[in-house]
């Protein structure tokens, strides 16, 4: 029976339940989407660095794994890590930042094509030209060039699109490295090292011998960014989150709080009805936190509707910018989280509803 | 006397609002028989209403008794005069206070669930439901309802949970003269049939007529 006076109710103002179930699913939507990104930025760093088939990483000192590396390491250093034993191919490149998350990469077409195999190019070929540049399929898509176009204002200049490859494989962007070290004005210094080794059981052997010999040096496996990359390892990424998730939780509050202190004004009467009726308090207030429930619910999946929206607006605009992944595990953290917001904001108008005078609620108009 | 199922002692209220006090009652005394359909008349401002609010439940008095039903409602808090709506008393108001969003149906099984009994009408529910000619305007809400339904439908909402008083609050204050006159048949029947006690406020004479008993007040007090 409170089920279905609950129900009849939200369906008796129907502009009031959408509006309320819409304001709980924005911040549901805003939650899942953002840990899409960041999720989905993660994993698809993740499968570009281990696209390129090395078996560790090599940064400039003071480097965090996330971060972009500076151009600051000897390009020397390649021949001199390709020396060490068990490495059997080292190459660098140069990363320069774009803009936003984006970036362009300078390689060595003939190195870095021994390392990962080579480019799978679904339109056009490798480098022609000093202002060359290939463009993986997603960042092609979002840019909305093909082979033989141009890809506009990277580093203040126009590029020439020699080929459209197969995403994957380090980077969205690729220019040739000395080009890019000679405009960011690093020459012959590169920002992060590759080494290929002739057995992968040796990484971490080869890794602590780099360690010691190169201290400060930033030096992982690359089989390990599996785990080092995650959500939990990126500071700076939990606390954006943790700070969406508060705003979220305010907003719920705040929206089932407004929504129902007014539905609680708006049922006065009917509360005073009920109360004639010798409903208790108990009754009472579970009608209003069993609404609460419902527009909680309501707005946990519409939310989670919604993020699927912005994903595909997203997928549609920017698939290299803002790569997104649907996160399942997040549905319930940020549907459960809707509905402790909504029944938080719903306690204090139900202890209004409890209080009412039956005498005073019958006489209201 | 003490076969009364209303008894009251010396009954008092005072309002108060900031430093204003208000005297609604001021000592009255009356014991209801069961089965008795008691009319109570009398200006506004004689505490008549007071008297309903007081008896139901709904407020709780500021001196003397009121035994209803053997229990005596001035001693007992919030949750005691909770328990007497829900088990003893029921209302039917002048503006019928049906839930609006519910139908019929649902407005008198909405009664049933608080009263902690079954949903389903019983065989006798269903004559009373007949004798009130609704059985066939259930399944609709009340603003698909004439007036004169509506209140038969919170007439049937009352009777449904087998109240030992029935209160009615100026149950035609809000009718046409046909609709009111329906209505206190039906009161007439209800309580002469079911031996049902009724306690029933009213402004008018013809309506107060109907009553085994005419009960006057004036500035708080019984004084016929």
């Amino acid at each position: 029976m409170i089920f279905k006076i609950v129900w009849e109710n939200v369906r008796f103002r129907p502009l009031r339940t959408f509006l309320s179930v819409l304001l709980i699913a924005v911040p549901v939507m805003l939650i899942l989407t953002l840990v899409g990104i960041s999720t989905g930025f993660i994993e698809d760093s993740k499968k570009r660095s281990m696209g390129i088939g090395a078996d560790i990483l090599v940064k400039p000192p003071g480097s965090s794994l996330m971060s972009f590396s500076n151009t600051s390491m000897p390009e020397a250093l390649i021949g001199a890590f390709g020396k060490e034993p068990h490495v059997v191919q080292a190459t660098g490149t140069v990363v320069a930042p774009i803009g936003g998350f984006d970036s362009v990469t300078g390689i060595d077409p003939a190195a870095f094509e021994k390392m990962s195999g080579g480019f799978t190019f679904d339109e056009g070929t490798s480098f022609q030209g000093r202002y060359d540049i290939l463009v993986d399929s997603f960042d092609a898509q979002q840019r909305h060039v093909r082979a033989g176009g141009t890809v506009h204002d990277v580093l203040n200049r126009d590029w020439h699109v020699a080929g459209i490859v197969e995403p994957g494989k380090l980077a969205h962007l690729f220019v040739q490295m000395p080009v890019l070290q000679e405009l960011l004005g690093y020459e012959k210094h590169v920002s992060q090292i590759y080494l290929k080794l002739d057995d992968t059981r040796n990484t971490h052997e080869v890794i602590d011998a780099l360690k010691k010999k190169y201290e400060g040096y930033g030096i992982w496996a690359v089989a390990d960014l599996k785990t080092l990359l995650s959500f939990d390892n990126i500071p700076l990424l939990r606390n954006f989150i943790r700070v969406i998730i508060g705003i979220g939780v305010v907003i719920g509050f705040a929206v089932v709080s407004l929504s129902m202190y007014m539905a609680v004004l708006q049922r006065t009467r009917e509360i005073g009805i009920l109360k004639s009726l010798g409903a208790t308090k108990g009754f009472v207030m579970s009608l209003i936190l069993a609404e609460a429930f419902c527009l909680g619910l309501g707005g946990a999946l519409v939310g989670i509707a919604l993020s699927f929206v912005s994903r595909a607006i997203m997928q549609a605009v920017a698939p290299a910018s803002l790569p997104d992944a649907i996160v399942y595990s997040w549905w319930p953290i940020a549907g459960g989280i809707a509905m402790g917001a909504a029944l938080l904001g719903a306690l204090y108008p139900g202890m209004l509803a409890v209080r009412q005078d039956p005498i005073e609620a019958l006489a209201y108009e | 006397m003490s076969s009364a199922i209303i008894q009251i002692r010396d009954l008092r209220k005072v309002y108060r609002t900031g430093k204003v006090s208000v005297e609604a009652l001021r000592g009255v005394t009356l014991d209801v028989p069961a089965g008795e359909f008691v009319a109570i008349v009398g200006p506004s401002g004689s505490g008549k209403s007071t008297l309903f609010h007081i008896v139901g439940g709904l407020t709780p008095p500021t001196g003397g008794d009121v035994i209803v039903g053997g229990r005596n409602i001035s001693a007992v808090g919030d949750a005691g005069r909770t328990e007497l709506r829900r088990k003893y008393v029921s209302f039917v108001f002048q503006k019928f206070n049906l839930l609006p969003n519910l139908t019929a149906r649902d407005n008198i099984r909405i009664a049933l669930f608080i009263a902690g009994r079954s949903s389903a009408f019983d065989s006798e529910f269903e004559n009373t439901l007949e004798l009130l000619g609704i059985r066939t305007r259930l399944d609709h809400k009340p603003s698909e309802m004439s007036g004169g339904e509506q209140q038969r439908v919170a007439i049937a909402r009352a009777l449904a949970t087998k109240p030992s008083i029935l209160l009615a609050d100026e149950p035609t204050g809000n009718l046409d003269s046909a609709n009111s006159l329906a209505v206190l048949n039906l009161l007439r029947d209800l309580n002469k049939r079911l031996g049902q006690t009724i306690l029933m406020i009213t402004h008018n004479a013809e309506a107060a007529a109907y009553g085994d008993r005419v009960i006057q007040m004036r500035d708080g007090r019984i004084v016929s």
